[in-house]
This record gives structure tokens, C-alpha cells and sequence, in this order.
């Protein structure tokens, strides 16, 4: 098997052009992907027989909290990838995925509270999944902290490198430990199989999962292409490719 | 001649201690800043006895772990700044085991004494004689783990212009696991629980830093001196 189209991500300038012409296919397919998902979320789906029309910010909240993990998942396995392999484009996306995954905790956080309010009478309780929601934003925050404390960029890329790896090692553990320590969040809702939702209200979720995913894809192709810019700023090929 | 490893963690281990008690004010400055919040939450909370000891584990284990967190600044940068790790990398010896015996001193220096002197500050938060054993042993062992968990943010933050805020804000999350078992144990043992489960907890918690957190602060180090 060929590893050129492997090797191509190494070179910023293919990068660059590849963010570009997908970003426009990402974009419309999360548009349109997102737009069916909350018409069929906010109004084909049923009214749960206990929450009434409140269940419905689960087609927000759910996904949101999936993404934010799932943007550290992503970020710590480029910042591994430019860590081993020495790739400048993996930390560029490692850099590029760190505010995404800080906003998609914020809209989990925020909804999450949200929902609170009704169903449980409190924006904020002390649950494990909630606390450990709060703590990966501050593990977010680090990471953003280290990267702008360093002033040397291959420092600061290797640096965050390592921290987003001792992270993703210590997410686990964190989550048990809050777990063990309170626990009042509902257990996770089964989706498939012997499922805990009836289908009209889960195939609009399994919907909005794959928008916010498409999005997700599009954003982290424009971030990645400014972070590209910013950092390849001196390189001849920027000229060509602006011009 | 080679030098055997457990050479250099002596030579290690008897050059920082040396250096630190030539610094005998640096040494004590956890300590009393340990002391200094013990007593401001009766001041902020209530002078009543009953009421502190349900507020105990937390007010000991939030000031251990500031304290240590005060002290994490002085764990690298010193070095760092004298050209002494780059001398230690250099050395042909294994950087993770030196490093790891500057942890070890880390702990001896800070962590340990603010464990002996928590028995002090929980007499003023109404903590039972008896319980005095189990709070010590609940603090020495959470300060190991969190010399630990420091040292890769020590070296982490080597790169940056000042550690400061930002040693804080990468230590604190992933401090999490231990201080929510250390005050669990804190906590068994000022009600007459049995600490037996949240120490074993915190003690493989501690057993997995030996084994990955010196690794991760020797990358870390590395990195900062290129």
C-alpha cells in the first residue's frame, strides 16, 4: 500500500488547498444536515410523556457534550501525531481544535444548565458527569493557557503536545473518581438496540450527531487554514496562494 | 567508573536537600501559608467547633494543595535558570530517574511537612485527637501523588515566560482525582470511618505517578531546555 496520500498532510501548502475546497462541502452538508435535524427535533418528534417539549434541548445538549469530548479525542491524537512523527500540521490542527472543543463544553454547560433549572430545580448541582464536564473545560483552558505562555512555537507545540497527552490519560480517571464521589445525572440513554427513546425521537438526534460532527469538520477547516496562514506566514507559498 | 543508578539518586537527593536548607526561609513559606488559610476559614466561616469539623477535610486538603502548589515554582526553575538540568540531561544518566529523585526531595520538603503540621491546624478546626494519625497518613500520601502530578506542569511551564498562574491552572485539573479521595479519606477519618478504600485509591493513584509521571517530566523538561 501506498503512504503518499499520508504524506501529503505533512506539507502545509497541499493542506492548505485541501481545507479550501472542502470547507465549502462540509459547510452545506452540516447546514442542511442541521436544519432537517432541529425541524424534526423541534417539531416532527413527540413531547416526552414527563418532560413535555423540554426534553428538547437533548438535540443541543447531547451532541455538544459528545463533541467535547470527542474535539479532545481529536486534539490529543494530532498533538500525539505532530509529537512522534514531528508533522507541523498535526500541532496546526491540535491548535485549531482546542477553542472548538472549549465551545462545545460552554453550549454543554450552558444547555446543560438550562435543563437543569426545569427538571431538576437548580441551574447547577454537583454531579460526577456535570463536574467532570467543568474540569475538561479547565483542562481546555490549560492547554490554551500553556500554548499562549510560551513564546517559542515549536516549544509551545511540543509542550501543550505532551499536556493534552497526560490529559487524555487522566480523563478517565477523573471521571471515575467524580463518579464514585455523587452521582444524580440520569444514566446514559440508550439509542439502538433495546433503546430507552422511541425512533421519531431518535433518529432526529442520530441526525443532529452527524450535523454537529459536519460542523465540526468545518470549523476545524477554517481555523485550520488561518492557523496555517499565521504560522507559515514567511513562506513563499502564501504569496502564491493569495495572490 | 559508571555511576550505579541509586548512586545518583543519592547524589541527587543529598545536593538538593543541601541546597534547600541553605534557603531555610523558602523552606517554611508553604508551611505558614498552609497556616494562614487553616485560620482564615474560622474567621470567614464560624468560630463554632461543630461546624468547622464538617468543613475540616476540605479547608486541610484545598490549603495542602495550595501550598504545594506555592512550592511547585521552585521545584525546576532554579535549575532550570542555572543551567543545572541541562547539565543533569547531559549527564548520560537517565533524566527521568533524576528527576524523579528531585520529586522525591519535592515531597520530603513540602509535602511531608505540611502532613506533620496538619494535626496542628486541625486542632483549631475541631478534628478529634484520634482521628490525628489517619489525617497525616491521608496528607503524606495525597502530597506524594501531587508532587507527582507537579512535576510534569513544573516542566511543562519551563518554556513560559513566568510559571506562576499557569503551573496553577494546568495542576489543578488533573489534582482532581486525588484531592476528591485524600478529603474522602480526611473525612472517614474525622467521622470514625473506616479510610481504608479512599487510601488504597489514592495509594494506586500514586503508584501509577511513579510509574508515568516521571516519564511525562523528563519529555517535559526536555522540551523546555531546547
Amino acid at each position: 500500500m501506498s503512504w503518499a496520500w499520508f504524506h501529503r498532510f505533512a506539507s502545509p501548502p497541499w493542506v492548505y488547498g485541501f481545507a479550501a475546497r472542502w470547507t465549502p462541502w462540509f459547510g452545506g452538508a452540516a447546514l442542511l444536515a442541521m436544519l432537517w435535524a432541529l425541524y424534526a427535533g423541534l417539531v416532527l418528534a413527540p413531547p416526552d410523556y414527563q418532560q413535555k417539549d423540554a426534553f428538547r434541548i437533548v438535540y443541543i445538549h447531547a451532541p455538544s457534550a459528545t463533541l467535547s469530548m470527542a474535539v479532545y479525542t481529536t486534539m490529543a491524537i494530532a498533538a500525539a501525531v505532530g509529537l512522534i512523527w514531528r508533522m507541523k500540521v498535526a500541532h496546526a490542527v491540535a491548535a485549531a481544535c482546542a477553542p472548538i472543543g472549549a465551545w462545545f463544553t460552554v453550549a454543554t454547560l450552558g444547555t446543560g444548565m438550562l435543563w437543569g433549572k426545569p427538571m431538576w430545580g437548580a441551574y447547577w448541582v454537583w454531579d460526577p458527569r456535570l463536574t467532570s464536564e467543568l474540569v475538561l473545560l479547565f483542562l481546555y483552558f490549560g492547554y490554551m493557557g500553556l500554548r499562549a505562555g510560551i513564546e517559542d512555537p515549536v516549544k509551545a507545540d511540543k509542550a501543550s503536545a505532551l499536556l493534552a497527552i497526560v490529559g487524555i490519560v487522566n480523563i478517565p480517571i477523573i471521571h471515575y473518581s467524580v463518579t464514585w464521589w455523587n452521582s444524580l445525572h440520569q444514566a446514559p440513554t440508550r439509542l439502538l438496540g433495546k433503546a430507552d427513546m422511541v425512533w421519531p425521537m431518535v433518529w432526529p438526534l442520530l441526525l443532529m450527531f452527524l450535523a454537529f460532527f459536519l460542523f465540526f469538520g468545518t470549523v476545524l477547516l477554517i481555523r485550520l487554514r488561518a492557523e496555517l496562514l499565521r504560522r507559515e506566514r514567511n513562506a513563499s507559498w502564501i504569496r502564491e496562494v493569495l495572490a | 567508573m559508571k555511576t550505579g543508578s541509586l548512586d545518583v539518586a543519592r547524589l541527587v537527593i543529598a545536593r538538593d536537600l543541601r541546597l534547600a536548607f541553605r534557603k531555610p526561609s523558602q523552606l517554611l513559606q508553604p508551611l505558614m501559608f498552609f497556616m494562614i488559610v487553616a485560620t482564615l476559614f474560622p474567621l470567614t466561616l464560624t468560630p463554632e467547633m461543630s461546624r468547622l469539623r464538617d468543613a475540616a477535610p476540605g479547608v486541610l486538603w484545598v490549603g495542602a494543595l495550595l501550598s504545594s502548589l506555592l512550592a511547585l515554582e521552585f521545584l525546576f526553575r532554579e535549575d532550570a535558570q542555572d543551567g543545572t538540568l541541562e547539565q543533569f540531561a547531559l549527564s548520560g544518566q537517565s533524566l527521568t530517574w533524576m528527576l524523579f529523585a528531585k520529586t522525591c526531595v519535592h515531597w520530603l520538603l513540602t509535602g511531608l511537612p505540611l502532613a506533620l503540621s496538619a494535626p496542628v491546624a486541625a486542632v483549631g478546626l475541631g478534628v478529634p485527637a484520634e482521628a490525628m494519625w489517619s489525617v497525616v497518613a491521608s496528607v503524606a500520601l495525597g502530597g506524594f501523588a501531587l508532587s507527582l502530578i507537579g512535576a510534569i506542569s513544573a516542566g511543562l511551564t519551563l518554556g513560559a515566560r513566568r510559571g506562576g498562574v499557569l503551573l496553577s491552572l494546568l495542576t489543578l485539573p488533573l489534582a482532581v482525582p486525588i484531592l476528591v479521595f485524600g478529603a474522602d479519606a480526611t473525612h472517614r477519618a474525622i467521622t470514625g470511618g473506616d479510610i481504608g478504600p479512599p487510601m488504597q485509591l489514592l495509594g494506586a493513584i500514586a503508584v501509577l505517578g511513579v510509574t508515568l509521571a516521571p516519564l511525562a517530566a523528563s519529555a517535559a523538561v526536555r522540551i523546555g531546555l531546547e
